[in-house]
């Protein structure tokens, strides 16, 4: 018994290495002391009612946001591993194996479980409030997606400890990760992760085009809808057309890998060029899902901290729509050299090419907005302002890697990994951090330490260009990708050192930002006015942090920027006061059945992953039990009663 | 629900009937764009077949044993269940409760049968020494063609739950909106459906 015992434990457990043992201890730390906390403070019933049960847009963004954070910590560590294990040829820090699920992980994680969720974060926390809107349109299911999400989340990073870790790359690619090369489950929690987690990203794209499309407040026509919501919109068209691509294709992974099906196999009939065909049909419109609310997010920061009009709204508006019809014609180029007819690649090149111009307007149009404008230096701004030149050096790498003939040279070199990390990082991350310094103070109702946010944002981008700048040249010196060490007669230590410091400051960069958010609860600027920024769109008309029902009375709209329009006349003494009449407001009701649903996804996923097929069913009949019951609930909302909303305004200090 | 707050002139209880309706539509197209993704899940599953539609890897092919009697009449089954769905949605716009639950009945007996074949045809072809690790030509039809049936088997669970709350609360606008989207999803997999039939048998026995 003892024995059996044993042997199932080192089985299941993922054993000898102490990185992993130091893991698993920090894990088992972890929930002890946030059961202790919970129950010392008897915070159970609190954390159940008002966070696990919560259908409210702002508290769902809040955990999307901290899940993100806690996410880039870890995506983060895995690169610095590698860094670490690259600073020296020959270093023996990491195995080749442990190496190879590292860059695994870092790839997935980075992407789908933390720049997703910081993009569904900022969704959630903003586009209502931009609308006029009351909540999304359907807040049961984004509460679903939310804890999809994060039990697809948990259970990719369990195999950390249990099972151990994918390490086929971040895509994944056949024959590599069928059974014969990746035997055991680590494949499968990297199908399973992303597939749960992906449901609920479908949800959302869903949620927020009805959102956008049906509860903009009264005259807001959509030409006069905030950039941001624009973006937002642009990217769950992305997200409806691609994301069933990729349920499909790890589906047949996974059927592969179960029921010894001949999808992607190199025998049987199976053709895993197939595979890379369909993975990238997803994945290069999910690059532009990630990036294009960025985009929207520079548009509005710079119009206020420009304190000018967006320049070129509507050419904006095309491209970003423009982008997203654009995204679904240049899969192909993640591979021309797999080998295909000279036309297919000339297409896919000339598409490729085809996305700078979209891309070059908007930077000349946030450049205009800046001209002559009087730009205040706050922290949203900043990033802005440092996005802007690293994503033309990224913009053109990229257009480089679309000349194929060069591409052969290139393709999965370091200057493949300079170029895409130059985009991600410039754009995206330093996006989203403008996007989260700008919203901050509505959400939460205090600004972050300006102070402490100027070492983060020294430090990431002095580190950015000293850890990716040198990897172009590596690309250039022969260099490729997924290298676990080198030897000393290639002459690539230098640049390697060098790279790993810049990727250390990066970090550094980041421990000042957590620094800053600790400090800030404390100590951070108090928002009393709820408009911080001097801002133009109708999140800043409500208080901070926002009321659950955001408006107390729905606001009609005339013109783009219509909380500056009402800022200028009230300036001007133009300003008409409307009589304000409160009335009840209709509000969803809190439910536990979405974070009940996704813990049986949970129990399902990882009865897929050790393909155990009893736990398996019971998870899925659990699911689809949540489902019935949902079926027969009616009584899901109510009204929040005159007195309640009076009382509450009240006490943000605004009277009725 | 933004409705709500701006009807001013109107009575509360007026109020209230209002914002459900207004938001039971919002749900009709939030369903419309699901069956969007839904078309580009069997979409990816028609292309994935489209490519490996000759991989028989010295297997079994679908023309030695496809038998078409059986799927024929499969399809007229279906093809007539979608029918009376839209019968039972005439029945609902007259308000009739009871007709409407009978029409739903017989749409969900037709599915069931449709199931039914499709189980025995897939067991047929496992005898025959086609399954899903035969070749990849195979695996890619028992994808395609399973799909499609688990779609139906779950139309089928919620067609029960929907014609219970009938039963319980006859038609109100949320009935009314279930009943709807209820039937778009299965004219849809009927849709799904003639291309199946025609991609996969026909064109498979030609």
């Amino acid at each position: 018994m003892w024995e059996s015992l044993k042997e199932f434990a080192s089985w299941f457990f993922v054993t000898g290495d102490p990185l992993i043992y130091g893991a698993m201890v920090s894990i088992a730390l972890t929930m002890v002391a946030i059961v202790f906390v919970l129950t010392k403070y008897k915070k159970w019933g609190w954390l159940w009612r008002e966070w696990l049960t919560t259908v409210d847009h702002k508290r769902i963004g809040i955990m999307y946001l901290i899940a993100s954070l806690l996410m880039l910590f870890r995506g983060g560590v895995d690169a610095l591993l590698m860094r670490v294990q690259l600073a020296f040829p020959n270093l023996e820090f990491l195995h080749s194996d442990h190496y190879n699920a590292i860059f695994t992980t870092h790839g997935t994680i980075m992407i789908l479980f933390m720049a997703m969720p910081m993009m569904f974060g900022l969704f959630n926390m903003v586009v209502p409030l931009q609308l006029g809107a009351r909540d999304v349109a359907y807040p049961f299911l984004n509460a679903v997606s939310f804890w999809l999400f994060m039990f697809g989340a948990m259970l990719f990073n369990l195999s950390f400890v249990i099972g151990g870790s994918p390490d086929a790359g971040w895509l994944s690619y056949p024959p590599l990760s069928q059974n014969d090369f990746s035997p055991g489950p680590g494949q499968n929690f990297w199908i399973w992760g992303i597939q749960i987690s992906g449901i609920g990203s479908l949800a959302t794209g869903i949620n927020f085009i009805v959102t956008i499309l049906k509860m903009r407040a009264p005259g807001m026509k959509l030409m006069k809808m905030p950039m941001f919501s624009w973006s937002v919109f642009s990217s769950c068209v992305m997200i409806i057309l691609a994301f069933p691509i990729l349920t499909v294709t790890i589906a047949l992974l996974y059927l592969d890998r179960f029921a010894g099906a001949h999808f992607f196999t190199m025998d049987g009939g199976g053709n895993p060029m197939m595979y890379l065909n369909l993975i990238w049909m997803w994945g290069h419109p999910e690059v532009y899902i990630v990036v294009v609310p960025a985009f929207g997010i520079f548009s509005e920061v710079v119009a206020t901290f420009a304190k000018k009009k967006l320049f070129g709204y509507t050419s904006m508006v095309a491209a970003v729509m423009g982008i997203a019809i654009l995204s679904f014609f240049t899969w192909a180029h993640h591979f021309f050299t797999m080998g295909t007819s000279a036309n297919v690649i000339a297409f896919f090149a000339i598409t490729t090419m085809l996305i700078a111009i979209p891309t070059g307007v908007k930077i000349f149009n946030w450049l205009f907005t800046m001209y002559r404008g009087k730009i205040s230096f706050k922290q949203p701004m900043m990033w802005t302002i440092a996005f802007i030149p690293c994503f033309v050096v990224g913009g053109a790498t990229g257009v480089m890697l679309s000349v194929a003939p060069a591409d052969y040279q290139y393709h999965n070199s370091y200057f493949l990994i300079a170029h895409f990390h130059q985009v991600l990082i410039g754009g995206v991350v330093f996006g989203y951090l403008a996007g989260i310094y700008y919203w901050w103070p509505k959400l939460f109702g205090f600004k972050l330490d300006e102070k402490l946010g100027a070492w983060g944002f020294w430090l990431w981008n002095i580190g950015f260009y000293v850890c990716f700048m040198p990897q172009y040249a590596l690309g250039f010196m022969g260099m490729t990708r997924r290298y676990y060490t080198y030897g000393w007669d290639l002459g690539w230590e230098p640049l390697n050192l060098v790279s790993t410091v810049g990727a250390f400051l990066m970090g550094a960069g980041f421990v000042f930002q957590v620094w800053q958010i600790t400090y800030s609860i404390k100590h951070g600027e108090r928002d009393t006015t709820g408009d911080p920024w001097n801002g133009r769109t109708l999140e800043w008309s409500i208080p901070s942090p926002a009321p659950f029902y955001n408006f107390a009375v729905v606001p009609q709209v005339k013109e783009l920027d219509d909380f500056w329009r009402v800022k200028e006349e009230k300036a001007n003494g133009t300003y008409k006061e409307e009589p304000v009449h409160l009335e009840p407001i209709h509000m969803p009701k809190n439910s536990g059945l979405p974070f009940i649903m996704s813990v049986c996804w949970f129990i399902a996923g990882f009865g897929f992953v050790w393909e155990w097929t009893w736990m398996a069913v019971i998870g899925m009949v659990g699911v689809a039990l949540v489902m019935w019951a949902r079926s027969f609930q009616y009584d899901t909302d109510y009204y929040v009663p005159v007195d309640e909303v009076r009382r509450t305004e009240a006490s943000l200090g605004r009277v009725y | 629900m933004q409705q709500v707050a701006n009807n001013h002139e109107h009575g509360h209880a007026h109020d209230h009937e209002h914002g459900h309706e207004d938001h039971e539509q919002l749900k009709v197209l939030g369903f419309w764009i699901f069956l969007v993704t839904d078309c580009i899940l069997f979409g990816s599953l028609f292309a994935t077949y489209a490519v490996l539609m000759h991989s028989y890897a010295g297997g079994p092919t679908g023309k030695e044993l496809f038998e078409l009697p059986g799927v024929i009449a499969s399809t007229f089954i279906l093809l007539t269940s979608s029918f009376t769905s839209g019968l039972a949605i005439l029945a609902m716009n007259k308000g009739k409760v009871k007709e409407l639950i009978g029409w739903l009945v017989v749409t969900a007996l037709l599915g069931l049968s449709f199931i039914g074949l499709e189980i025995s045809e897939f067991t047929h072809l496992v005898h025959e020494g086609a399954t899903m690790s035969t070749s990849a030509f195979w695996s890619a039809f028992f994808t395609l063609v399973g799909t499609h049936g688990v779609h139906v088997s779950v139309g089928l669970f919620w067609m029960v739950a929907i014609m219970m709350q009938l039963r319980r609360r006859g038609l109100t606008p949320v009935t009314r909106r279930k009943v709807t989207t209820l039937s778009l999803y299965w004219h849809f997999l009927d849709v799904v459906w003639i291309f199946l039939f025609t991609v996969v048998y026909l064109m498979g026995v030609m």
